[in-house]
């Protein structure tokens, strides 16, 4: 076997860096998955695990769908929340339940509904945020943020956001107060429906070893 | 809206570039060659039709049609597909034309693209549409011609899944009672969101058996053993017929001896409505995109008022040569002639008697070309025919 068909043998695994990241690693440690410990440390974008038969590719969360979508990754750990906003065409296929937190809107404790007369809103997700509102019968004008979104209120940019809660804690040290819970949010393991086909060995496998794993073992 | 710069293209459009054209021709070439093979006459159709008859028979989102207006105010749409344009015409001018008509197509689609670039909005299809026979060889036969097409055009690894609307209905139907539910079920399929259709499983007053018959559809992808797994949590007569169909489609391609490459996939539902019976997809190692797809459409020609069986497939010539890898080497250019007035006459001859042998030459004035060493570095042979007879250069 040559080098190059070795390594397109490998399976390319899309991982989001951040919040996520320790969690997923964990649960594929579980599933028996050597993963090497240069893992947690490593700013490198790119990690081999020949012994895992993977390529792990670490990208910014929102942007893990994507490089799955275009099947340059085979699978994917990704958040609800980001597949929502993102609508990818990927295989859905394993609600890892990692990360739990949950879509709220939030806004200052002073802040009346009724004097509002045209609501902004402050999001890093505007696509989930204007459709939760369409849903809603509301209308609403957003505004896209990248980060920090509990500024918004305090400096008067807008008058709710819409964000992910885990702890509340964020929301409760800038005065905030959560006015509607949209939806529960976990991980997701995803798969390009190309891979799912011509890699499906390896991906079921994968599939079934996580789900093992899995509180409550869904079964596949 | 900020100036366009003089170098842009609306999203998703694309320039072919020679050595491009030239790989994409050797592809279109090889495919058109085999389907002629195979008896399948080519048509031509309009690249625009109105929004009310093709845009709404296709398979096509409303959202990713292009529209516009003709001068009476009707919408017109850039067709998005090959398939409604020749259902139009097998309903109203062939329609009397003995069946079945086996016919192919080789034209550019469009399919506006709101989002990122990577995504082409006009892409070139080649195609057949079977019209009017409703059996497994028909089926069997458009496979086998897709396999057969993509094996012309040079492809080697590539994969069919071949799955059954008529099992998925069916099936959904006997464990959901109604349409609707069938229809919200579907939809989560389509949408490839497994975790979704399991969450909807959970929150049914069903039965536990029934539960976990409906998550075990989720897991009916593989071999021959899945029509197994299937016949054993199907009960209905029209979900076993499917059944039934599909093991007659498999010994249909293994008698063309094609079913190493065939996976069984009861999951696949490309399209909410479009498709009845079998679809199947196409996909090629290292390429994240589907090559080509098709299916039987028995309710389509119905749209058009002449209710008939069909079967069809559709390649995606980009996405092929894609798969084919990039371009495999730039054009070698065969012979230039650099010729100067006084030797114009010899130049022509000299280019006439090469042509004659199948030669490619390119005559290029003297005066005509800035810097002749970088130009005629592009060609494998030049001939210069410059100044008076004998002294100006030669043969290089």
């Amino acid at each position: 076997m040559t080098e190059t068909t070795n390594r397109r043998e490998l399976l390319t695994v899309a991982m989001p860096k951040g919040r996520i990241f320790d969690e997923a690693v964990a649960l594929l440690r579980k599933a028996n998955y050597p993963l090497p410990p240069e893992f947690d440390e490593s700013r490198k974008l790119i990690i081999e695990s020949p012994e895992a038969g993977m390529r792990f590719i670490l990208a910014k969360p929102m942007d893990v769908p994507t490089y799955v979508e275009h099947g340059v990754a085979d699978v994917g750990v990704a958040g609800k929340d980001v597949l929502i906003e993102e609508k990818r065409d990927v295989y859905e296929v394993l609600d890892l339940k990692i990360s739990e937190c949950y879509m709220a809107v939030a806004a200052l404790p002073t802040y009346n509904p009724k004097a509002d007369i045209a609501p902004k809103i402050a999001t890093k997700y505007p696509n989930l945020a204007s459709s939760y509102f369409r849903e809603q019968g509301e209308q609403v004008e957003i505004i896209k943020l990248n980060g920090s979104i509990e500024l918004a209120p305090i400096i008067g940019l807008a008058d709710r956001i819409v964000d992910i809660v885990s702890t509340g804690r964020t929301l409760k040290e800038n005065g905030l107060v959560e006015v509607e819970t949209m939806m529960p949010i976990t991980s997701r393991f995803i798969v390009n429906p190309v891979s799912y086909r011509t890699k499906s060995v390896q991906i079921d496998d994968m599939v079934e070893r996580i789900s093992a794993i899995i509180e409550g073992g869904e079964e596949v | 809206m900020t100036k366009l710069f003089m170098f842009e293209k609306p999203v998703g459009m694309r320039d072919t570039l020679p050595e491009l054209y030239q790989l994409k021709k050797q592809v279109r070439d090889a495919i058109s060659e085999e389907v002629a093979r195979w008896g399948y006459a080519p048509i031509e159709t309009p690249t625009l039709e109105f929004s009310e008859t093709i845009g709404a028979a296709s398979a096509i989102l409303d959202q990713q049609l292009f529209k516009l207006l003709d001068q009476e105010g009707n919408t017109l749409v850039l067709r998005p597909d090959m398939t409604a344009p020749i259902a139009r015409i097998a309903a109203s001018t062939l329609s009397t034309a003995e069946r079945p008509l086996r016919l192919t197509y080789d034209a550019p689609v469009f399919r506006s693209q709101q989002r990122e670039g990577g995504k082409s909005a006009e892409f070139e299809q080649i195609g057949v549409e079977l019209i009017g026979d409703h059996s497994n060889s028909a089926d069997g036969e458009i496979i086998a011609l897709m396999m057969a097409s993509l094996e012309k055009s040079g492809l080697e690894n590539y994969q069919i899944a071949v799955g059954h609307l008529g099992f998925v209905n069916a099936f959904l139907l006997e464990v959901l009672g109604n349409e609707s539910r069938v229809a919200t079920f579907r939809r989560y399929l389509y949408e490839k969101n497994y975790v979704g259709f399991r969450k909807a499983v959970d929150q049914l007053a069903l039965s536990s058996i029934d539960q976990r018959r409906l998550k075990n559809l989720l897991g009916l992808k593989g071999g021959t053993e899945v029509l197994e797994k299937a016949n054993d949590i199907v009960e209905s007569s029209e979900g076993k017929a499917a059944l039934s169909q599909l093991y007659q489609l498999i010994d249909v391609l293994e008698a063309y001896n094609l079913s190493d490459k065939i996976i069984i996939d009861l999951n696949l539902v490309m399209h909410m409505s479009y498709y009845t019976g079998t679809v199947f997809e196409a996909y090629s190692e290292g390429l994240g995109y589907p090559l080509g797809s098709g299916g039987r459409y028995d309710e389509l020609l119905a749209k058009f008022d002449h209710p008939e069986p069909a079967t069809g497939f559709g390649l995606r010539l980009d996405r092929l040569t894609e798969a084919l890898g990039k371009t495999k080497e730039t054009i070698i250019n065969d012979v230039c002639i650099i010729f100067s007035n006084e030797r114009r006459k010899e130049a022509m001859e000299k280019a006439t008697e090469f042509r004659q042998e199948n030669r490619t030459v390119v005559m290029q004035d003297v005066t005509g070309v800035n810097n002749v060493d970088a130009y005629s570095a592009q060609f494998s042979e030049v001939i210069y025919l410059v100044g008076s007879n004998g002294n100006g250069g030669g043969a290089r």
